[in-house]
């Protein structure tokens, strides 16, 4: 019974991937959480690349990925898992269910960018780090000042005004969190999120949301990330970048090979060429920090060093203790709306 | 009669017509029927039935697929905030419903009992709300009271993201469907008993309250059901609109697609399950004891001109008009902007879904395809089934099981199908799974889920067919399929393409089943305007679901144009 209802639980896509295509490629499910405008160029690379493997990718947030394949464990579904957090990774690594595996090139990668055992269950792809998307035209309205760091937006003048991704769904929610546990310590950390909390208007779905309703003026202040900060910006936003001072909360999107994979030469292609200059110059396009040293570039309306402000992040820690964070935050938080007494 | 029309068929109950005996034998005609009698409840069982009978089994087991009782239930109820929701939930419908109700009735008395201008343009407008998904006037409120709201002072100061929201757009929503079942309802009337009330100087209120009202209490009740059904099921308003005020219908989705916890999903959804079922019973109920309004000696009541209130009723009609036509131009409008709200030039940019959340314009062409393939098979189906059902000679019993498995689908949710469907075709000992994941299973599930309402409007079409035909048929020895397509078919054409158009409106803006079902081959329009407000692009969300009105739009007018000439030679019987 066990077994079927994780068949149950697997959810959604895949059987049609068994009905379509009869060509000679080796398909390859890809579970992924990378943004929905970047995914399209990816694609096309990597089938450019390696034209025998025909690629389909899962795209959710990384929570709901990472809950969907730790709910499919016993007969996983996913072939190689792109663009998820490290701490999600290594909370599946935990777990046996990934296959430890040395990409063509990978000499070549940051040492922080890949997992020290070797050959690593992970090898990073790029860091993403939190951004706080203010909207200028909206402040001066309201005559708010800029928030310069994560304690400023505690400040009751921005009351109802922010919002932010809520972590147990979002990987960009989750890597906040983290960071201000790990900068304030346990307690401190869960009274700046209480102080905060008071100043949300909304937890919401995805990591993107938040930064995209600053960007229409729905709310003056939206914590996000650094890429769709950017992006936004580039789309006609007035908004102002923030990176607050006390640091930024990161993690890395990574790749893995899944050890359950039924079609481990091309799953493997598909990770060697998530390591080429290649790849990592179509990150580059959206991240400030990538895996290979040399290919990065400063992002367009990026207002500071991203790598400097990066705060020295205990990976390991943030995944062992992932759940039992959300379980407290979401306890806390989640039922914002019912009524207080 | 009209993809709306088909509703007001829900509030009718189709008696077993009573077959009288013609022959004791079977004969080959009448295996034919009973195997297809047979075949539309094996049909009925396999996909609603025991999906639902999954989700149930599953509601009762823990993490591991052991079983555990109520557990999970305790646990629910034990938990504050989803206890609280189910609170939520009730309250929200209960409101949208009151509120929903007595606008249509308002609007559906000026419709049928004044002579105020317009009546046409009215009724037409106060339709276009069927062919929107529910996400639409939820994302029309955002622009409209959002924070950046065009008309954002009216609230002086609420918020629209909350239970505000959901009620405004519930009731956008919900509108046409009570709209539709009051105007039947008011529709007939005795003109006499007008005649007697004024002759007994009853007063204009008194003969309101004793004579109208109570002529149309089985439509007010038959909408009341409706409404709150549509609106405590629904998850598209709530979960754009809601902010943090979750509601069963979000909790589910919440619970399943955001946690996984598909044991929790399942509770939520037979919670949800009840209140449709008791409204569903409830209506079955009081429409049982609605006797003959209309005697053959009945006077048709026809409005008398009367100008102030003639002007009263354009006035209150033309507001509800204009809110209903508002909330659409702001979609539109919000979709054509190139940021809103600092740079509203117009541009199509929003309509570049390939580089969006929701799988982009292939979402679109997936979901023409559903709708076309619902549509076909789904009329194809349903009519032959309530062919079958209806003019089968005896089998009482058959044909009594076939007719309650037809209405089920009307008490049970989108969600909860869904929900039972995953249980029930992801299973690795189904023979059936290898539906699953593939565009079969969505239109499976879509003809299931719509399947009452399109099995009513074809009953109702024929039973006003003479059972003569049959019987003469017999008796001249021609077959039953022959009669069925020379005699039958033509002659309930206009229902069969209601029933086309109903199916294809409704697969085109469903989300609630379907949102558990797709796969990344197959996703959908409805679909991605959910996915595109979740990350935040608004406004291609409002530019798909504009895609979606349009097109749902573009088919019904096309099938009324082009049906007419069809229909003309078809019907041309109906002329003398």
């Amino acid at each position: 019974m066990h077994k079927r209802f994780l068949m149950a639980a697997s959810a959604l896509a895949l059987l049609a991937s068994t009905a379509v295509t009869a060509s000679a490629a080796t398909e390859v499910l890809v579970y992924t959480a990378i943004e929905a405008d970047q995914l399209k160029t990816y694609e096309a690379a990597l089938e450019a690349a390696h034209p025998d493997v025909d690629v389909r990718f899962v795209r959710d947030s990384t929570g709901i990925v990472t809950a969907k394949l730790l709910a499919e464990k016993a007969n996983p579904r996913a072939d190689v898992v792109m663009g998820l957090a490290a701490t999600s990774l290594m909370l599946l690594e935990k777990e046996g269910m990934l296959m430890p595996y040395a990409p063509v090139g990978l000499e070549a990668v940051k040492p922080t960018m890949r997992d020290p055992a070797n050959p690593p269950a992970w090898v990073g792809m790029d860091v993403w780090a939190s951004a706080i998307c203010f909207n200028i035209v909206e402040a001066a309205k309201r005559e708010l000042k800029a928030p310069t760091s994560w304690a400023d937006l505690t400040d009751p003048a921005y009351k109802g005004q922010i919002t932010m991704p809520n972590p147990a769904s979002s990987g960009t929610g989750y890597l906040m969190v983290s960071a201000w546990l790990q900068l304030l310590g346990e307690e401190k950390g869960w009274a700046f999120m209480d102080a905060l909390d008071k100043n949300i208007a909304s937890y919401t779905h995805s990591g993107s949301k938040p930064c995209r309703q600053a960007g229409a003026g729905e709310y003056v202040v939206g914590l996000s990330f650094e890429y769709r900060a950017n992006k936004t910006k580039k789309d006609g936003a007035p908004i102002d970048i923030v990176l607050p001072s006390e640091g930024l909360g990161w993690d890395m999107e990574a790749t893995a090979v899944m050890s359950t994979t039924k079609h481990p030469e091309a799953a493997k292609k598909v990770a060697d060429w998530a390591v080429t200059p290649e790849a990592n110059k179509l990150y580059a396009q959206s991240y400030a920090i990538v895996a290979l040293p040399g290919i990065a570039e400063k992002l367009e309306y990026m207002p500071g060093d991203v790598e400097a402000m990066l705060i020295k992040s205990d990976f390991a820690w943030a995944a062992e203790n992932r759940e039992r964070i959300l379980a407290e935050w979401t306890k806390r938080y989640d039922s914002k709306s019912e009524p207080k007494k | 009669m009209s993809t709306g029309t088909t509703f007001a068929a829900a509030g009718a109950a189709p008696a077993a017509s009573s077959a009288r005996a013609i022959r004791p034998r079977l004969s080959r005609d009448d295996v034919t029927l009973r195997l297809l009698v047979l075949a539309i409840v094996v049909a009925l069982v396999v996909f609603v039935v025991l999906p639902l009978s999954a989700l149930l089994g599953k509601a009762l087991e823990d993490h591991d697929g052991a079983f555990v009782g109520l557990a999970n239930f305790a646990a629910y109820f034990g938990d504050p905030a989803l206890a609280g929701n189910l609170f939520n939930s009730l309250w929200i419908s209960a409101l949208s419903t009151v509120i929903c109700v007595t606008l249509a009735f308002v609007f559906a008395y000026g419709l049928t009992r004044t002579c105020m201008p317009g009546r046409g343009v009215f009724k037409a407008v106060a339709q276009i709300p069927i062919l929107a998904p529910s996400l639409l006037p939820a994302i029309s409120l955002v622009y409209l009271f959002g924070n950046q709201g065009l008309l954002k002072g009216w609230l002086m100061g609420a918020s629209i993201y909350g239970p505000i929201g959901i009620v405004i757009g519930e009731v956008f929503w919900t509108f046409p469907h009570a709209l539709i079942i009051l105007t039947t309802a008011l529709a007939i009337s005795d003109a006499r008993l007008y005649e007697a009330a004024e002759a007994l100087r009853a007063s204009q209120r008194r003969i309101f309250f004793t004579v109208t009202l109570p002529g149309a209490r089985y439509g007010l009740i038959s909408a009341i059901f409706v409404v709150f059904t549509l609106v405590i099921t629904d998850f598209g308003v709530p979960k754009v609109i809601g902010g943090q005020f979750d509601v069963l219908a979000t909790d589910i989705y919440k619970q399943v697609v955001g946690q996984q916890n598909f044991q929790m999903g399942a509770v939520v959804g037979v919670v949800l399950l009840l209140p449709a079922v008791l409204a569903f019973v409830g209506d079955r109920i009081v429409q049982r004891r609605q006797a003959a309004l209309l005697s053959a000696r009945a006077v048709p009541l026809i409005p008398k001109p009367n100008r102030a209130v003639d002007l009263t009723f354009f006035a209150i009609c033309s507001v509800i008009a204009l809110a209903v036509l508002v909330i659409l131009a702001v979609a539109v409008f919000a979709s054509l902007a190139t940021f809103w709200p600092y740079n509203l030039t117009p541009s199509l940019k929003n309509y570049d879904f390939d580089n969006m959340d929701g799988g982009g314009w292939a979402s679109y062409g997936n979901s023409l395809t559903l709708a076309a393939l619902t549509a076909v098979f789904g009329a194809a189906i349903i009519f032959t089934g309530a062919y079958a059902i209806e003019k089968t000679p005896r089998f009482g019993a058959g044909r009594a099981v076939g007719q309650l498995l037809a209405l089920l689908p009307l008490a049970v949710p989108g969600l909860v199908l869904g929900l039972g469907y995953i249980f029930f075709f992801n299973d690795p000992a189904n023979p059936l799974g290898f539906l699953y994941g593939g565009m079969a299973i969505l239109v499976i599930c879509t003809i299931s889920h719509f399947y009452s309402v399109a099995h009513l409007t074809a009953t109702t079409a024929l039973k006003q067919i003479d059972p003569e035909f049959e019987t003469v048929s017999a008796s001249l020895k021609v077959p039953v399929w022959r009669t069925f397509a020379v005699v039958t078919v033509p002659v309930c054409l206009p229902a069969i393409l209601d029933i086309a158009i109903y199916l294809f409106v409704n697969a085109m803006t469903t989300v609630s089943a379907l949102v558990f079902l797709y796969s990344p081959d197959t996703t959908l329009a409805a679909i991605a305007v959910l996915n595109m407000d979740d990350a935040g692009d608004i406004a291609p969300a409002a530019a798909m679901a504009t895609m979606i009105l349009l097109t749902s739009a573009a088919v019904r007018i096309a099938y009324t144009v082009l049906t007419r000439g069809l229909l003309g030679r078809a019907q041309a019987w109906r002329r003398r």
